[in-house]
């Protein structure tokens, strides 16, 4: 009963082709929002901000990012560190190289990376599932020896990099609360353009050569054009996430802060966050950002404190249990388990 | 008009050849699965391709579609003969189709399928759509306006938004042919569409069949294995044996042939007894 859609009437395609039909979606949605910008920094401290909502945010952001690629259109991809790094290198080299104002190198830097996953998506052409997962990760390791010659952090003796200060708009990002808005103001415009993606034609376009190649085809899709598009727009998406997490976040840059984990701790997040899902980005990044420090502090609460060590071991072991599970019960992960609440919320109390 | 379409063999309305096909050969390796079939297609009939297994229907369609390159012979669409073409570039010039075995797009929904086959009237390009401005926006609701139109006419309303792949097979079989409508082709090709139906489903797809070649206009290719739905619907038919085309004509006339007699139907009837 809470969850109820009688009464609400469409009276227009455009009413019901919505982003959220339903009234309680936009009321819990817009509720978010509002206490993600008004809320949060107030209340949270600055460790609060600093090591778990802004990794959150970030990992949301590479994780839609990733998503659009393997949950939309089905090109597993194991280079998410890889372009990450492209991204924030990309940026970095700007500001050191240009005088862009900073809006503008965050467009390019994001351009250049989706330039680079379509080099590497160009293998999606001839090949699907595990033999585009090896050719991916191939890409991973490419990019980061790549990204550590001299050339791209101009020299440094030690190989790490501290990042430019950020101006946006006059805008003088220095604090956490700031660095915390900024990521926060990035995310949700670049949620609601792929949400607006996969509700389009695009998005179609992307589905459809994911659940049927041939049939796609035969209706006019190109495949080669459709898989390209789907490796650049991800690309843009997670190079705009490697430059926040190394600006904002790490506050330096190393190529080695965006190894092969960076790309596996993404692709668990949509496995369990849910494949094809927007929503399940968020859930699956909020779920691993927060397992470690779940482990860290519920056990010494309990009088059981963890070693470091161990805590390490337990998390790997919980994300692979949970993969395994995900994959065998539900493959479009907690996104749909979140719908199914939602579906038994429309009849409860009631059995029917 | 109107008048015509009630008398079912005089539905041929124009004699103008919409696809031509001659000498069409296709190998794999040693196998033959065409040997120098050739026929024509007139624009706004329905014509059928029969046979029994193995004879080539789908090979036949295949070819039509792009899947295949004919090792030799031509395919003459409206005129312009065909050499190597894509599936996609066969689809842009306006041939549509569905499968034998089911092709949907299982984790979409009904509504969304429908609306994937609009795929070629769309033309907003991907900032459009991200940022739902200009022709994104406006299209979105104008092919939705459409794809309403065959839901309507299909009477898939009550699954819209259900995924297509929790279905039941004749629903799906439905909402392929939808798809395949939503591309507006004039030349629409079916592939087995009543197979694995029960007899109210196949009443029910022949008269969408029927008016989808009436209301629509569009020219229909049809593989059929029922030959009572063949006879009933196809204004002609060609029959294929061995990759080998063994007879063309009205239904009449290939019920009376021979050959076709001895090939397919000969064998049906004994069965049947």
């Amino acid at each position: 009963m809470i969850y109820r859609e009688s009464g609400q009437f469409k009276k227009t395609y455009h009413a019901d082709q919505a982003i959220l039909p339903l009234r309680q979606d936009q009321i819990f949605v817009l509720g978010a929002i509002l206490f993600a910008f008004l809320v949060v920094p107030f209340v949270a401290s600055n460790y609060a901000m600093n090591s778990l909502l802004l990794p959150f945010l970030i990992y949301s952001l590479a994780a839609i990012g990733l998503n659009l690629l393997v949950g939309y259109c089905g090109q597993i991809s194991l280079g998410t560190g890889g372009f990450m790094a492209v991204g924030a290198f990309a940026a970095w080299n700007l500001a050191l190289r240009t005088e862009l104002p900073m809006p503008v190198i965050f467009i390019l830097a994001g351009l250049i990376t989706a330039g680079t996953g379509v080099l590497f998506g160009l293998p999606a052409l001839r090949i699907k599932g595990f033999y585009l997962a090896v050719t991916t990760l191939a890409a991973q390791f490419f990019l980061i020896w790549l990204l550590q010659r001299p050339w791209f952090n101009n020299y440094s003796p030690t190989g790490v990099i501290s990042a430019p200060s950020i101006n946006m708009f006059g805008w003088q990002v220095d604090s956490v609360t700031d660095r915390y808005y900024l990521a926060l103001i990035i995310l949700v415009i670049m949620a609601l353009l792929a949400k607006n993606i996969v509700r389009s034609s695009t998005g179609r376009k992307w589905m459809a050569i994911r659940d049927m190649d041939v049939a796609a085809e035969i209706i006019g899709i190109r495949p080669m054009a459709t898989k390209l598009k789907a490796f650049a727009v991800s690309s843009f998406f997670i190079g705009i996430a490697g430059i926040l997490w190394a600006f904002l976040y790490l506050g330096q840059l190393e190529a080695e802060a965006f190894n092969i984990y960076t790309s596996f701790d993404v692709l668990f997040m949509i496995i369990i966050g849910g494949l094809g899902s927007i929503l399940g980005c968020f859930l699956g990044a909020a779920f691993v950002v927060l397992v470690p420090i779940f482990l860290n502090v519920v056990p010494s609460w309990l009088g059981l404190p963890l070693g470091t060590a161990m805590i390490s071991y337990i998390e790997i072991f919980i994300f692979g249990s949970l993969i395994i599970f995900f994959l065998i019960v539900e493959p479009h992960g907690m996104a749909r388990l979140w719908s199914i609440i939602k579906q038994k919320l429309r009849l409860w109390p009631f059995p029917y | 008009m109107a008048a015509q379409a009630a008398d079912v063999s005089s539905r041929a309305r124009t004699s103008e050849v919409i696809l031509k096909v001659e000498d069409v050969e296709l190998a794999f390796g040693g196998v033959r699965a065409l040997r120098g079939v050739g026929f024509e297609i007139r624009r706004g009939e329905i014509f059928s391709i029969i046979g029994p297994n193995g004879a080539g229907k789908s090979s036949m369609l295949n070819c039509i579609n792009g899947f295949y390159h004919p090792t030799s012979g031509t395919i003459t669409y409206k005129g312009q003969p065909r050499k190597r073409m894509r599936p996609y570039v066969t689809a842009s010039q306006g041939v549509a189709r569905t499968f034998q075995n089911i092709a949907l797009f299982k984790g979409m929904s009904t509504l969304d399928n429908i609306m994937t086959g609009r795929h070629l009237k769309t033309k907003a390009t991907l900032l459009e759509n991200a940022f739902w401005f200009g022709r994104a926006r406006k299209e979105e609701m104008e092919h939705r306006r459409f794809c309403e139109e065959i839901i309507d006419f299909l009477n898939l309303q009550h699954v819209r938004k259900t995924p297509v792949g929790t279905l039941p097979y004749g629903l799906q079989k439905r909402v392929e042919l939808g798809r395949a409508l939503a591309a507006e082709p004039e030349l629409l090709l079916l592939d087995e569409p009543m197979a694995g139906m029960n007899l109210e489903e196949k009443q029910d797809m022949a008269r969408f069949v029927l008016d989808v070649n009436d209301e629509f206009g569009m020219t229909i290719c049809l593989i059929e294995h029922d030959m009572g739905v063949v006879m009933d619907l196809s204004d002609r038919i060609v029959v294929l044996d061995h990759g080998e085309k063994i007879g063309e004509g009205t239904p009449d006339e290939v019920s009376k042939d021979p050959k076709v007699i001895e090939a397919y139907l000969g064998v049906q009837e004994e069965g049947d007894a």
